[in-house]
C-alpha cells in the first residue's frame, strides 16, 4: 500500500514535468492569466497603496493611530472573506451589480487588488516612517519641504519599497479563496494557478495539479530571490 | 547680512516641561561661540530654536535681513546621507539651494576637496566612515557658503584622529568668516576652538563669558563646577 502510494506520486509527478517541458497550451493559459490578474492587482495597489502609505507615515491628523492599527491588521485578511465581499458588491442584485462583473477576470484584479492594498499601504507607512524620522531634521535644515521632500524620501527608499511591493505581489499569485469566489473558476476564463490546484485535486487529476503547484513555487521563489538579490545590490551599491 | 541674532524672551517646553527657559541674548559676528554644558541641558534644544528647527513656545527668535535660513546651515551629531554618492549629496543640496545646474558639481567637488574627500566623491556616502560621513556633512554646508553654521557635537562620536579632522575643518569655516556656533561638552574642544561660552544649565544660560575668562574665573557656581569635573547636580 505504501510502495503503491509513493508510486503514484512519483508517476503524478514525471507526468506534471512533462506537461511543464512540453508547455501544454492548457497550463500555459492558466499560467498567463494568473500572472496578469495578479500583476494588475499589485499595479493597482501600488498605485494606491504606496502615496496612502506615505501620507499616513508623515500626516499629522486624527484617527492617525487608529488607521496604523486597522491598516496593520488588514494584512491578514482571510481571501475568501474579501472574496465574498467582493461577491455581494458585483453581483447581479449588488450595488455594482449593474457593470457585470462578476465571474471575469476583473472581478479577480478588484478582489486581489483589495487584499493586498492593505500589505503594500502597511509595509511602506513602515519605510516611509522610519526614513522622515531620519531624515526630517536634516530636510528641514537644508530647506527642503513638502511635495520634495517627499519625492526625495520615497527615491531614497525605493528598494524598501520594491520589497513591499514584492510581498503583495507573493500573497496575490498564492490565495485562492478570493479569485474562486468572484472568479468561478470557470475554464478557459476565470481558472488560475490556485483554483485549478483545488478542483483537479479534488477530481484526482494529479498530475496537472502537481505541474501548477511546481509552476507557482518556483514563480514564487523567483520572486523572492529577486526581491532579496536586488536589495542586495543596492544595499552594496548605495549603502 | 544676518547676524546679529536677537533672542527675545525665548522659551520652549515640551510635553508639560519647561526645556529652555525666557531667555533674552544677542549673538554677533565673527567670534566663535560654544554652547557648553552637560547632557541635557537644553544645548541642542537651544541651537535647533536658533536655526528655526523648533518654534519656541513663547518669545521671538529675530534675524536680520531677508530669508535668513538660506545663509545658514547645520551639521548634525549623526550625519544623514542619502543614498547616493558623496558628491551627488553635496549637490543635492546645492540644487535645493537654487544653484544653476552647471555650477553644481564644480562647487561641489570643490567642497569636498576642502574637507579632504575629493577621492571619495563617487564613493556610496552611507559607506563611508562616520569621520569622512561627517567631514561630507560639513564639504555639505561649505558648498552652501552659510553665514551662520551650527555645530550639534559634531565629534561626539568619533575617535581623536576623526575629531582632529573635523575640527579642521571648523577653523576653515571660521578662517572663510562663517559664524560657528557650537554645542558641545567637551571642555577641551570648547578651548581648541571657541572664543566665547554659553553655558547652560538646566535650561538656562548662566554664564557667558570669553573663552580664557570662562576656564579661568567661572563666574557661576555650576560652570565652576562643571569645569571642575565635578557633577553639577552631585
Amino acid at each position: 500500500m505504501r510502495h503503491l502510494r509513493m508510486d503514484s506520486i512519483l508517476q503524478s509527478l514525471l507526468a506534471a514535468g512533462a506537461l511543464i517541458a512540453s508547455a501544454d497550451p492548457t497550463l500555459i493559459q492558466i499560467v498567463a492569466l494568473s500572472l496578469a490578474v495578479s500583476l494588475s492587482a499589485v499595479a493597482l495597489a501600488a498605485f494606491i497603496g504606496l502615496p496612502l502609505g506615505a501620507a499616513i507615515a508623515v500626516g499629522r491628523f486624527p484617527g492617525r493611530r487608529a488607521m496604523v492599527v486597522i491598516l496593520n491588521a488588514m494584512m491578514g485578511l482571510p481571501p475568501v472573506v474579501v472574496g465574498l465581499v467582493v461577491y455581494l458588491l458585483l453581483s447581479r442584485a449588488g450595488p455594482l451589480g449593474e457593470f457585470g462583473l462578476l465571474f471575469t477576470p476583473s472581478a479577480m484584479v478588484i478582489a486581489q487588488t483589495i487584499l493586498i492594498l492593505p500589505i503594500v499601504a502597511a509595509l511602506s507607512r513602515q519605510a516611509v516612517e522610519d526614513a522622515w524620522h531620519e531624515y526630517e531634521e536634516q530636510l528641514r535644515s537644508l530647506g527642503v519641504e513638502g511635495v520634495r521632500a517627499a519625492v526625495t524620501v520615497l527615491w531614497d527608499i525605493r528598494f524598501s519599497l520594491l520589497t513591499a511591493v514584492l510581498a503583495g505581489l507573493g500573497r496575490a499569485s498564492a490565495e485562492v479563496g478570493a479569485v474562486m469566489i468572484v472568479g468561478g473558476n470557470i475554464d478557459g476564463v476565470t481558472r488560475v494557478m490556485t483554483t485549478t490546484i483545488a478542483l483537479e485535486t479534488s477530481k484526482g487529476d494529479l498530475p496537472l495539479a502537481l505541474g501548477l503547484g511546481i509552476v507557482l513555487i518556483a514563480i514564487v521563489l523567483a520572486l523572492n530571490a529577486a526581491a532579496y538579490l536586488v536589495k542586495e545590490a543596492a544595499q552594496r551599491r548605495y549603502g | 547680512m544676518i547676524l546679529p541674532l536677537r533672542l527675545e524672551e525665548v522659551a520652549f517646553a515640551a510635553g508639560g516641561r519647561c526645556i529652555i527657559q525666557p531667555l533674552s541674548m544677542e549673538i554677533g559676528a565673527g567670534l566663535t561661540t560654544i554652547i557648553l554644558g552637560a547632557n541635557g541641558a537644553g544645548k541642542s534644544v537651544l541651537m535647533r530654536l536658533m536655526h528655526g528647527l523648533l518654534s519656541p513656545t513663547s518669545g521671538r527668535v529675530a534675524w536680520q535681513g531677508p530669508e535668513p535660513r538660506r545663509r545658514q546651515a547645520m551639521v548634525f551629531q549623526r550625519p544623514v546621507m542619502l543614498r547616493r554618492s558623496a558628491l551627488a549629496n553635496v549637490v543635492y543640496a546645492l540644487e535645493v539651494a537654487g544653484v544653476p545646474r552647471a555650477e553644481r558639481e564644480p562647487q561641489a567637488l570643490e567642497a569636498l576637496k576642502e574637507v579632504g574627500l575629493l577621492d571619495r566623491a563617487q564613493r556610496p556616502a552611507r559607506v563611508l566612515s562616520g569621520g569622512e560621513q561627517q567631514r561630507l556633512a560639513l564639504a555639505r554646508a561649505w558648498a552652501l557658503h552659510p553665514e551662520v553654521l551650527f555645530l550639534d557635537e559634531p565629534t561626539a562620536s568619533l575617535d581623536p584622529s576623526a575629531t582632529r579632522e573635523i575640527e579642521a575643518v571648523i577653523r576653515a569655516f571660521d578662517a572663510a568668516g562663517t559664524k560657528v556656533i557650537m554645542a558641545t561638552h567637551n571642555l577641551g574642544q570648547a578651548r581648541r576652538l571657541g572664543d566665547e561660552v554659553l553655558y547652560v544649565h538646566q535650561g538656562r544660560v548662566v554664564e557667558r563669558a570669553g573663552i580664557e575668562t570662562f576656564f579661568k574665573q567661572p563666574a557661576s557656581a555650576e560652570a565652576a563646577a562643571f569645569i571642575k569635573g565635578e557633577l553639577p547636580w552631585a
